[in-house]
């Protein structure tokens, strides 16, 4: 049964990065992101992590990618010529570097692949929002602090460079 | 069960394709989505490594990875606006004020 919902949520999750990097349309290129990332969040049901599932669908499916959409409907980058045709040298550069770091990782990852622990029956409990609520607001709670802030600091400063312009013409009059 | 192995491979192969991306698009907010494919590529194999040692931390690890993200896409959305402002384009091959 887990292994038929990996495979069926892997194949879903590379067919739809695939689709992504090679869509023209921009618009198509974030909703296929967005089934991307909601693939992943079965993933990581699949590995008990149950609270971070939802906050990635929440967060990233839900939030981030609203504001995608919403930056690529204000900019009206629909209309421009395919912004993907160019001189070949460059792909097949791109695609055999891509291949090269592809083979690192699999080289390293074949080293220690048969000394890798099997998944720890304690997962079982620690993947809840209780358990990694106890964590975060005990062990973590000055990182939770400073994200906080982080998160703050991020908006203002959005707010500061997309204004630049309305900004600036005012200080001149 | 599924082996580890299966999970990080999963995880590699996003990032390849995230990567490909980033170099073969010439789409600014393409490009940044590629990035955010990386970055949720690396939070699957967190994750894996989370659940088959039975250790919370890297769950923590990830849910900050999120938040930083988050303000991220934020912040690179607002300096693409930016460059559209000044170019009229989001494509990268224009932004060339700082180029040698």
């Amino acid at each position: 049964m887990d292994i038929y919902a990996f495979v069926l949520l892997a194949v879903l999750a590379i067919a739809s990065a695939l689709g992504m990097i090679l869509n023209k349309n921009t618009i198509n290129s974030a909703l296929l992101l967005v089934v991307n990332l909601v693939s992943i969040a079965g993933i990581y049901l699949l590995l008990q992590a149950q609270f971070l599932a939802l906050i990635q669908i929440l967060v990233y499916a839900g939030a981030i990618m609203v504001l995608f959409l919403f930056v690529i409907m204000l900019l009206n980058v629909d209309e421009e010529e395919s912004l993907m045709d160019g001189f070949r040298a460059k792909y097949l550069l791109a695609f055999l570097l891509g291949v090269i770091i592809f083979g690192q990782i699999l080289y390293s990852l074949g080293g220690v692949t048969d000394m890798l622990p099997e998944i720890s029956p304690k997962m079982l409990t620690v993947g809840t929002v209780e358990a990694v609520g106890d964590v975060l607001y005990t062990d973590y709670l000055f990182a939770f602090e400073l994200t906080a802030i982080l998160l703050t600091a991020a908006v203002v400063g959005a707010l500061m460079v997309a204004q630049y312009k309305a900004k600036n013409s005012e200080g001149t009059e | 069960m599924i082996g580890i192995d299966w999970y990080l491979a999963l995880s590699a192969i996003l990032f390849t394709i995230g990567l490909i991306g980033v170099l073969i698009r010439r789409n600014a907010i393409v490009i940044f989505m590629c990035v955010e494919l990386m970055l949720n590529a690396v939070n699957l194999s967190l994750l894996t490594f989370s659940a088959y040692h039975g250790d919370i931390a890297g769950q923590i690890l990830v849910f900050f990875s999120l938040a930083v993200a988050a303000a991220e896409a934020v912040v690179g959305l607002a300096i693409i606006i930016a460059i559209f402002r000044n170019n009229l384009s989001v494509d990268i091959t224009k932004v060339n004020l700082l180029r040698w």
